[in-house]
C-alpha cells in the first residue's frame, strides 16, 4: 500500500516533465497555428491581423507564460480548447479513446492467446521440426511491417471473397457489438500478429530456461505428468518476461496505432494526434501526449503489481 | 528373495551419439530391502547420472540409456524393468515407489508455489487426496521431518525458509507417499556442517522408522560412514570397487579407493595441524594485518520514507591480527559474518566502525599499494569469460594505474609457471581450463600485485577433493616462498585443519573462540565450537547416532543504537581464548 502511494506520488512529477518537453518541442517545429490554418495566405495578413490572431490562439506570449497559463488550466481540469475541433481537448480525446483501448485489448488478447501456447509448444519440442516451424513463422511475424499485413488482409478479403472490412462511422461496443467487432477484429489481428510473434519468441526462450531448472526435475521426480510439469510448474515461472513485453507493447498501443488506423479508416487516438501535430493544434497535442503518458505509467504500475502476484520473491519498494 | 532393485550393466550416454559418449559404462549393483548403498565419487564419475537413470529422469537431462537393465520389485512383488517401462508406468512409480532428493534445496523447490501446495501435490498424484485431507497430510509430512510450527509453514514460499529447512521440506515431499526406495543425490553438499549433521540424523532416523532402502550419493567418503551399509566407489563411469562399509573403509582394494581415503583430508581433531611457520612470540615483527573492533551493519528500512528502523549486525566487534607467513582460518556457518569480515578487510563493503592496518610490509620496495588481495569461492564465475588469461592477469596492474610492459609480462609468465600452468595459457580463455586450473589462475591473479595478505574466501570449497588437496599444497608452498599471510575463510574443518596456524570461530557476527589451531581443534572450549566440531563427519564414526538439534542462528537484526555488551574472555593457554557464555 505504501509502495502504491509512493509510486502514485511520482506521477505528477513525470507528467510535468513530459508536458514541458512536449510544450517546447511542438513550438520548435517551424510554423504555427496561423500558418497551419491559412496556409500561404497567412503571408497576406497585416501585422495587426496577425497579432489579433496570435492573441486569439494564445501564442502571443513567451512560451513559459503560455505554459504557466496552461498549467493553471490543467489544475482546474481544463486542458484547453482544440482549435481544429472547436471542442474541449478532453472531450476530443475521450471520444477517441474507447476505440483505441478496445483495439489494444483485442490485439493483446490475440497475441497472448496465440503467442503463449505457440511459445510453450516450441519450447517443449525444442530443436525438432515443429519448433523450427514455429520459430520461422514468429520471425516472419516480427519482421512483417503491419501496413503490409493490413493491406494483404484487405486485398485477400476483397479480391478473393468480395468482402470488405466494415468501414464508416465507428460504433462503440455497447451500441452495436457485432458491427463493432466487424470493424475492429481485422485491425486487431493486424496489430496482434507481430505482437503474437514477439510473445511466442519470448515465451519460448523463457520456457526453455525454466524447463532446465532444478524444481522442474523435482516435479518430475514426484511423478507429475509432462502436462502438469509444463503448465503447472514451468509456465508460471516463465511469465515474468511475457508480462514485461506485453506491458510495453500494450502501453504503445494505447498511444494509438497510426498506420493501422489509417489503413482501416478508424478514428483512433493515433490519427488524431498526427492530425493535431500537422495542424499545430497545440492544446490537443499537449493534452493527448499527457494522456498517453499517464496511460503508460498506469500500465507500468500494473505490470509491477503483476510481478508481485506472479513471483513471491519479488517485494516492491524495498531498497 | 529378489532384491528390491537390481541394476546390471547400466550404460548411459549423452549427446547426439550416446553410444560414443558414454558417461556411465556398465555399472551393476543390487539393493535389498532396508539397505543403504552409498555411491562415492568425484564430479564426472557418473554417480549422479547413475542415480538419475534409476527413475529415468536422466531422459530429461539430455541423457540416453544405451544398455543394461534396471529391475525394480514393485509393491505387489511384480518385477518391472524401468528401462522398458512406459512413461505412464514411470509417473506412477516416481514419487510413489522411488522418492528423490537433490543437492540444491534452494533451487529444487518451485519458487512461485507454497511449500504446502508442493507437498500436497504428491498426495494428490499418488493417493488421490484433495482439499482439507491433502493439507492435513502435508502437515503430517512436515511434522515427520521435525519442522516446528508446520501448519503455518505450509503457507510459506521457498524463499522464506533457510537451506536446511528447505532440504527437510524436500525430504518430506520425497517421503510423502512412503516410497520403498529413496535416492539422495548429495543432499547435504550445499549445507553447513551443523545442518548437514541434522539432515543426516534425520535421514537415518526416518530410515529406521520406515524401513526404506536408500541410495546415497556423495563425494565425501567421510560422510557415508554414519549411514551406509554398502559402498560403491565410482571413477570415470565405472564402479571400481564395491562392498560392505567396513571392508571398504578398512581394507580398500582399488588404488582409487585408497587414494580417496588417504589423499583426501579427514578431520583429525587437531592431530593433523601444520607444524611449520608457527607464530613466534615477541619477535617484534609487525603484523601483516591488524583488525581492531570491526563492525559492519546494514540498515533495515521501513515505513513510508524508508527510515532506518534497525540494523543487521553482520559483524559485531571483531579483532584479530595476522602475522606474515601465517594462516588465520575463520570458520562459521553461512550467515555468521565470516565473508562480510573478509569483504570489509578488502573494502568491498563499508565497515561501520573499526580500524585496519595492512601496511606493515608496505615499506619494502616491491610491495604494492594494495597489500590485500582476494581469491573467491567459485572459479567458474570469478574469471571474465571474454578476456584472455593475459588480460585477466594484467587487470590488477592496470587497475592500480600501472602499465603493461615487458616486466609485467615476465611476471605473468613466472606466476603462471609457479602455479603450475604452461606459459601458453596466456593466450587462452577461461573456459579452456578445469575448475582446479581456474582456481590456480585466480591465485596467480591475486599475486600479481605482490600482496602481503591474501584473503581466501572458501577458495577450495568448490573443487573436487583430490584437486582440492593439490591446490592446498600450492597455497602452502606459495606461503613459504613469498611469506604471504592468509585469511582463510571456510566451513570445512578438515581443510582448515590442514592449512591453518590459528583459528577464529565466528558465530552471529562475533568471534567466540580464537587461538592456536591445535588447541582450538583438540580442546574446543566454547559450546558453539564444540557443536561445530562434533558435526564434522569422519570415517571413524560408524553408524553413530546424531542428536537432532533444530536450533537456528539467532536473528541479527537489532533495534537502532543497540550495542552488544563488551566481550569477556576466558584464557586457556598462551594462545587460546574463548568468549564467556551467558
Amino acid at each position: 500500500m505504501n509502495y502504491l502511494m509512493r509510486r502514485l506520488a511520482t506521477f505528477p512529477l513525470v507528467l510535468i516533465g513530459v508536458s514541458v518537453l512536449v510544450f517546447v518541442a511542438i513550438r520548435m517545429v517551424p510554423g504555427d497555428s496561423i500558418t497551419a490554418m491559412l496556409g500561404t495566405e497567412a503571408g497576406l495578413l497585416t501585422p495587426a491581423q496577425r497579432d489579433a490572431l496570435a492573441a486569439y490562439f494564445g501564442i502571443d506570449q513567451p512560451w513559459f507564460i503560455q505554459y504557466w497559463r496552461w498549467l493553471l488550466g490543467l489544475l482546474h481540469g481544463n486542458l484547453g480548447i482544440s482549435v481544429t475541433y472547436g471542442k474541449p481537448v478532453l472531450d476530443v480525446i475521450l471520444e477517441r479513446f474507447p476505440l483505441t483501448l478496445e483495439l489494444a485489448l483485442l490485439a493483446m488478447i490475440i497475441a497472448l492467446a496465440v503467442g503463449m501456447p505457440a511459445g510453450v509448444f516450441a519450447a517443449t519440442h525444442n530443436e525438432k521440426l515443429s519448433d523450427l516451424g514455429v520459430r520461422v513463422v514468429a520471425m516472419i511475424g516480427q519482421s512483417t511491417p503491419n501496413f503490409v499485413l493490413g493491406l494483404l488482409i484487405i486485398y485477400t478479403l476483397s479480391a478473393g471473397f468480395g468482402v470488405l472490412p466494415a468501414m464508416g462511422a465507428f460504433s462503440p461496443l455497447w451500441q452495436d457489438p457485432l458491427r463493432n467487432l466487424g470493424q475492429l477484429l481485422l485491425p486487431a489481428v493486424t496489430l496482434g500478429f507481430a505482437f503474437a510473434a514477439s510473445v511466442t519468441r519470448i515465451s519460448r526462450s523463457a520456457m526453455l530456461d525454466v524447463l532446465s531448472d532444478d524444481y522442474v526435475r523435482t516435479a518430475r521426480s514426484k511423478g507429475a505428468s509432462n502436462r502438469s510439469v509444463i503448465w503447472r510448474h514451468a509456465l508460471p515461472n516463465a511469465l515474468i518476461p511475457v508480462v514485461t513485453l506485453s506491458g510495453i507493447e500494450f502501453g504503445y498501443l494505447l498511444g494509438g496505432a497510426v498506420i493501422v488506423e489509417q489503413i482501416y479508416a478508424l478514428p483512433g487516438l493515433g490519427r488524431m494526434v498526427l492530425d493535431a501535430i500537422l495542424q499545430r493544434d497545440y492544446a490537443l497535442v499537449q493534452g493527448s501526449v499527457l494522456f498517453i503518458a499517464f496511460n503508460f505509467m498506469i500500465v507500468n504500475l500494473l505490470v509491477d503489481l503483476a510481478y508481485v502476484a506472479l513471483d513471491p520473491r519479488i517485494r516492491l519498494g524495498e531498497r | 528373495m529378489i532384491p528390491l532393485l537390481s541394476v546390471s550393466d547400466l550404460r548411459v550416454g549423452f549427446g547426439r551419439n550416446p553410444e560414443a559418449n558414454e558417461v556411465v559404462r556398465g555399472v551393476s549393483f543390487d539393493l535389498a530391502d532396508g539397505e543403504t548403498l552409498a555411491i562415492v565419487g568425484e564430479s564426472g564419475s557418473g554417480k549422479s547420472v547413475t542415480a538419475l537413470s534409476i527413475n529415468r529422469l536422466v531422459d530429461y537431462g539430455g541423457g540416453r540409456i544405451t544398455g543394461g537393465s534396471i529391475k525394480l520389485r514393485r509393491a505387489d512383488n511384480s518385477v518391472v524393468d524401468l528401462l522398458t517401462a512406459t512413461e505412464q508406468q514411470l509417473t506412477k512409480i516416481r514419487g510413489a515407489e522411488i522418492g528423490m532428493i537433490f543437492q540444491e534445496p534452494m533451487t529444487s523447490l518451485n519458487p512461485v508455489l507454497t511449500i504446502g501446495t508442493q507437498i500436497e501435490e504428491s498426495f494428490r498424484l499418488h493417493r488421490g487426496l484433495t482439499g482439507r485431507q491433502a493439507t492435513a497430510a502435508a502437515k503430517d509430512a512436515l511434522d515427520r521431518v521435525r519442522i516446528p510450527d508446520a501448519a503455518r509453514r505450509l503457507e510459506y514460499t521457498p524463499n522464506q525458509l533457510s537451506g536446511g529447512m528447505l532440504q527437510r521440506v524436500m525430504i518430506a515431499m520425497a517421503l510423502a507417499c512412503n516410497p520403498r526406495l529413496l535416492i539422495a543425490d548429495e543432499p547435504t553438499t550445499a549445507l553447513d556442517v551443523t545442518v548437514q549433521a541434522q539432515i543426516m540424523a534425520l535421514l537415518a532416523e526416518l530410515k529406521r522408522e520406515t524401513g526404506m532402502s536408500m541410495i546415497f550419493i556423495t563425494h565425501d567418503i567421510g560422510l557415508v560412514a554414519g549411514i551406509a551399509d554398502k559402498i560403491m566407489v565410482m571413477q570415470g563411469g565405472e564402479a571400481v570397487e564395491q562392498g560392505e562399509l567396513n571392508q571398504i573403509l578398512d581394507h580398500p582394494q582399488h588404488p582409487y579407493t585408497q587414494h580417496l581415503l588417504h589423499a583426501v583430508p579427514h578431520f583429525a581433531s587437531g592431530r593433523a595441524t601444520r607444524s611449520d611457520g608457527r607464530r613466534e612470540k615477541d619477535k617484534g615483527t609487525e603484523p601483516a594485518l591488524k583488525v581492531d573492533g570491526l563492525v559492519v551493519r546494514f540498515p533495515v528500512k521501513s515505513g513510508f520514507f524508508g527510515r532506518a528502523s534497525g540494523a543487521v549486525h553482520a559483524v559485531d566487534g571483531v579483532d584479530f591480527d595476522l602475522m606474515p607467513g601465517e594462516t588465520l582460518a575463520i570458520v562459521g556457518e553461512s550467515g555468521s559474518g565470516k565473508s562480510t569480515t573478509a569483504r570489509a578487510v578488502l573494502g568491498l563493503v563499508r565497515s561501520t566502525r573499526g580500524t585496519f592496518s595492512a601496511g606493515a610490509r608496505k615499506a619494502a620496495a616491491e610491495q604494492s599499494a594494495l597489500p590485500v588481495q582476494m581469491v573467491f569461492q567459485n572459479p567458474y564465475a570469478s574469471l571474465n569469460p571474454r578476456l584472455t588469461i593475459a588480460s585477466i592477469l594484467a587487470e590488477p596492474v592496470i587497475a592500480t594505474g600501472g602499465r603493461v610492459n615487458a616486466q609485467t609480462r615476465a611476471k605473468m609468465a613466472a606466476l603462471l609457471k609457479r602455479v603450475g600452468l604452461p606459459e601458453s595459457s596466456l593466450e587462452r580463455y577461461p573456459h579452456e581450463f578445469s575448475g582446479g586450473q581456474r582456481q590456480r589462475l585466480c591465485i596467480a591473479r591475486a599475486l600479481m600485485l605482490n600482496p602481503s595478505v591474501v584473503v581466501l574466501d572458501e577458495a577450495v570449497s568448490a573443487l573436487d577433493v583430490s584437486v582440492q588437496a593439490r591446490v592446498l599444497e600450492l597455497l602452502v608452498d606459495l606461503q613459504r616462498e613469498f611469506g604471504l599471510a592468509y585469511l582463510f575463510i571456510s566451513h570445512d574443518m578438515a581443510v582448515v585443519e590442514r592449512i591453518a596456524h590459528r583459528i577464529a570461530v565466528i558465530y552471529a557476527g562475533q568471534i567466540v573462540e580464537i587461538g592456536d589451531a591445535t588447541s582450538v581443534l583438540s580442546e574446543p572450549k566454547h559450546s558453539y565450537t564444540k557443536k561445530l566440531i562434533a558435526a564434522v563427519p569422519t570415517i571413524d564414526r560408524r553408524h553413530e547416532r546424531f542428536e537432532i538439534d533444530t536450533r537456528q542462528v539467532p536473528s541479527l537484526v537489532r533495534p537502532l543504537g543497540f550495542e552488544p555488551s563488551p566481550a569477556k574472555w576466558d584464557k586457556f593457554g598462551p594462545d587460546h581464548r574463548a568468549r564467556v557464555e551467558a
